[in-house]
């Protein structure tokens, strides 16, 4: 018998039941709203297929462009604050973790600053820097990528901090190196391969982040996947509602990919 | 997951002393000082260790021991003094070049390879070729009985056979010295034991120098040539475990190598009187009056007539027996004899101090 259920504590199973399908049915009612939504035909009534068949023609490309270019301005975004997170933030913490331990707590702190921060706020802030940035690497979508490499610092910190305490880092690096390895090479062969399913699910989530990033972009106008998908919604709804779902699939998919890591670390730790 | 230990077999050519030129270096800590802030870890500590021995530090925790073992393999800076491997002063050598074989207290494996790979690690990163590389990492995990654990990860292995696999990976690369950092701490006590003995049989067979970290001193007295005992970042004797336990230098050796009785006494002359018996002072001399003296158990036995105690408790120990007696003056005393001999909590026994020469310190 668990301590759970001695203590009483723990949910039968209706009631777990009854909880699954209160939450489910909180997420789910929007994005079955959004899916009938993307059916319909119109004002008048009925279901089409018209909508999704239709992004796949040759006008809609050009109706369109605008909104491919902004997915297009995402992914590049998406790969350059996962390029961030690996090149300064992950080596940052393994630095901090084997060699300077009592700065922990400083990083961490650092780290979850911005997800105290509202966004809205933050653009205040970074109205002065990105002038400062546009001078130094121009206006490109791409240099947005330095704010969402804030943004997404609290969810990749956690996710990569997780797997680190998980790892004796400091022991393996030991033995490596009494081996004769070099710095680069410790963390290469030693180090990566046993962080790499928290530096994929730092990297996963800050790729969700990302494309669900919309304040920031917006007041420092620059057109990304959530920018574009307001403006087109407001003059062809049905496609908006239909990128929206693509892109809520896509996430879904890579925190379902995620959670499956999870589960294999916990098989082949137990 | 089993826990047996499968038998090693004899050593390959391959991973011999007469395999390589650098086998059995010698070691020498100089005027050694390392410290954490204010606090002091080493303290000028001098250590010179001949090519193929196999010393042991000893002591109580923080007293520097594993300090000086980092200090040695390049894992921790020092502040000041000389490490000299083979002469040559290896103080601002990185750890990843100073050619050391090192296996520490808690499971080092790369969880992420195979023991296999684990072992060929080192080898790799000497650019060994792969076939030779193969060859070398199969030998050296024979030679600690776990051949037919190749192919397996970590987490498949138990802890006594993770430290096998971490003592072949140490060994493989052929260093100059093998430095072994409590390895033993985390294993269960017939493990320890097995693995403590196929320790120094390996050790014997390579000629390797060696330097063992350990707080058991039974550990350190079994498998080492000789013991440094460290205390608060200083060496407090060094020697074989033999003068360790018959003559300590210091009544910190006497009570931490081995059991001790203290029995007040009265020195005169280099002489401690205890309970009439006449015992020779150790180590330095002290000035005459009253001493706590540090009495061996064995050398206190039971006879016929003599000091008066009364026993408090006895246990069987296999090869002897351990007695608790308590004097007169409410002195607690531990005696070792024949298991033959059988007291009972409660009994009237006399006892007789063999005499033996004994460590004191001045009673305030």
């Amino acid at each position: 018998m668990s301590a759970a259920s001695r203590l009483g504590t723990e949910p039968s199973k209706a009631t777990r039941w009854i909880i699954l399908g209160v939450v489910g049915l909180v997420f789910s009612i929007p994005i079955i709203g959004l899916i009938e939504f993307s059916f319909r035909a119109g004002l008048g009534g009925g279901y089409t297929l018209d909508h999704w068949t239709g992004l796949f023609t040759e006008e809609a490309a050009r109706t369109y462009r605008q909104l491919f270019q902004a997915i297009g301005n995402s992914a590049v975004l998406a790969v350059v604050t996962v390029a961030i997170v690996l090149l300064i933030l992950l080596p940052t913490m393994i630095l901090v973790h084997i060699q300077f331990p009592k700065l922990k707590r400083l990083l961490e702190f650092i780290c979850i600053i911005p997800i105290t921060v509202p966004a809205i706020v933050l653009v205040v802030g970074l109205a002065p820097v990105y002038s400062v940035v546009v001078s130094l690497f121009g206006s490109g979508v791409w240099t947005l990528a330095f704010a969402y490499g804030i943004t997404v610092l609290p969810y990749a910190y956690r996710a990569i901090q997780s797997n680190l305490d998980a790892v004796p880092v400091v022991t393996l690096s030991e033995a490596a190196r009494s081996l004769g390895a070099s710095w680069p090479v410790v963390l290469w062969r030693v180090l990566l391969p046993n962080l790499r399913r928290g530096v994929l699910a730092a990297a996963f989530i800050s790729v969700a982040v990302v494309l669900g990033e919309f304040t920031i972009a917006s007041l420092l106008n620059r057109r990304n996947l959530q920018t574009a998908l307001l403006q087109v919604g407001q003059s062809d709804p049905w496609v908006a509602a239909i990128f929206a779902l693509l892109a809520l699939l896509f996430v879904f998919l890579l925190l379902l990919l995620i959670g499956r890591l999870g589960s294999t670390r916990n098989r082949s730790s137990s | 997951m089993t826990n047996s230990i499968p038998t090693a077999t004899t050593i390959a050519p391959s991973l011999t002393s007469t395999g390589s030129d650098d086998a059995g270096a010698t070691v020498e800590l100089v005027s050694v000082v390392k410290d954490y802030g204010s606090h002091r870890a080493l303290n000028a500590i001098d250590l010179a260790i001949r090519p193929g021995e196999f010393v042991a530090l000893l002591g109580p925790s923080g007293c520097g021991k594993t300090t000086a073992l980092r200090a040695l393999s390049g894992l921790e800076t020092i502040n000041d003094g000389r490490i000299l491997i083979d002469g040559k002063d290896v103080a601002a050598v990185p750890t990843n070049q100073r050619d050391i074989g090192m296996v520490f207290q808690s499971y080092s494996l790369f969880p992420h390879m195979t023991a296999l790979e684990n072992v060929e690690f080192g080898l790799r990163m000497r650019k060994v070729a792969p076939a030779e590389r193969r060859t070398r990492a199969e030998e050296a995990l024979d030679m600690v009985g776990l051949g037919t654990f190749a192919q397996r990860f970590a987490h498949q292995l138990s802890g006594g056979q993770q430290q096998r696999v971490a003592l072949a990976r140490a060994l493989v690369t052929r260093p100059r010295v093998l430095l072994l950092d409590e390895p033993l701490s985390a294993l269960d006590a017939k493990v320890r034991v097995q693995l403590r003995d196929e320790i120094r049989r390996i050790q014997t067979e390579l000629g390797i120098t060696t330097v063992f970290v350990t707080h058991d001193q039974e550990e350190a007295l079994a498998v080492a040539d000789r013991v440094a005992v460290m205390r608060d970042g200083v060496i407090e004797q060094i020697g074989t475990p033999e003068e360790l336990y018959s003559t300590p230098a210091s009544p910190f050796v006497a009570d931490f190598v081995g059991l001790s009785n203290r029995i007040p006494g009265e020195l005169a002359d280099g002489i401690v009187e205890v309970h009439g018996a006449r015992l020779p002072l150790l180590g330095e001399l002290l000035a005459d009056g009253p001493v706590t003296a540090y009495v061996r158990p064995e050398d206190i036995v039971i006879v016929e007539a003599g000091i008066p105690a009364t026993v408090v408790a006895s246990s069987f120990l296999g090869s002897l027996r351990r007695t608790q007696v308590v004097l007169q003056d409410d002195t607690l005393l531990s005696i070792q004899h024949e298991v033959d001999i059988r007291p009972q909590p409660g009994d009237a026994v006399f006892l007789r101090l063999k005499g033996a020469p004994v460590s004191a310190v001045p009673r305030g």
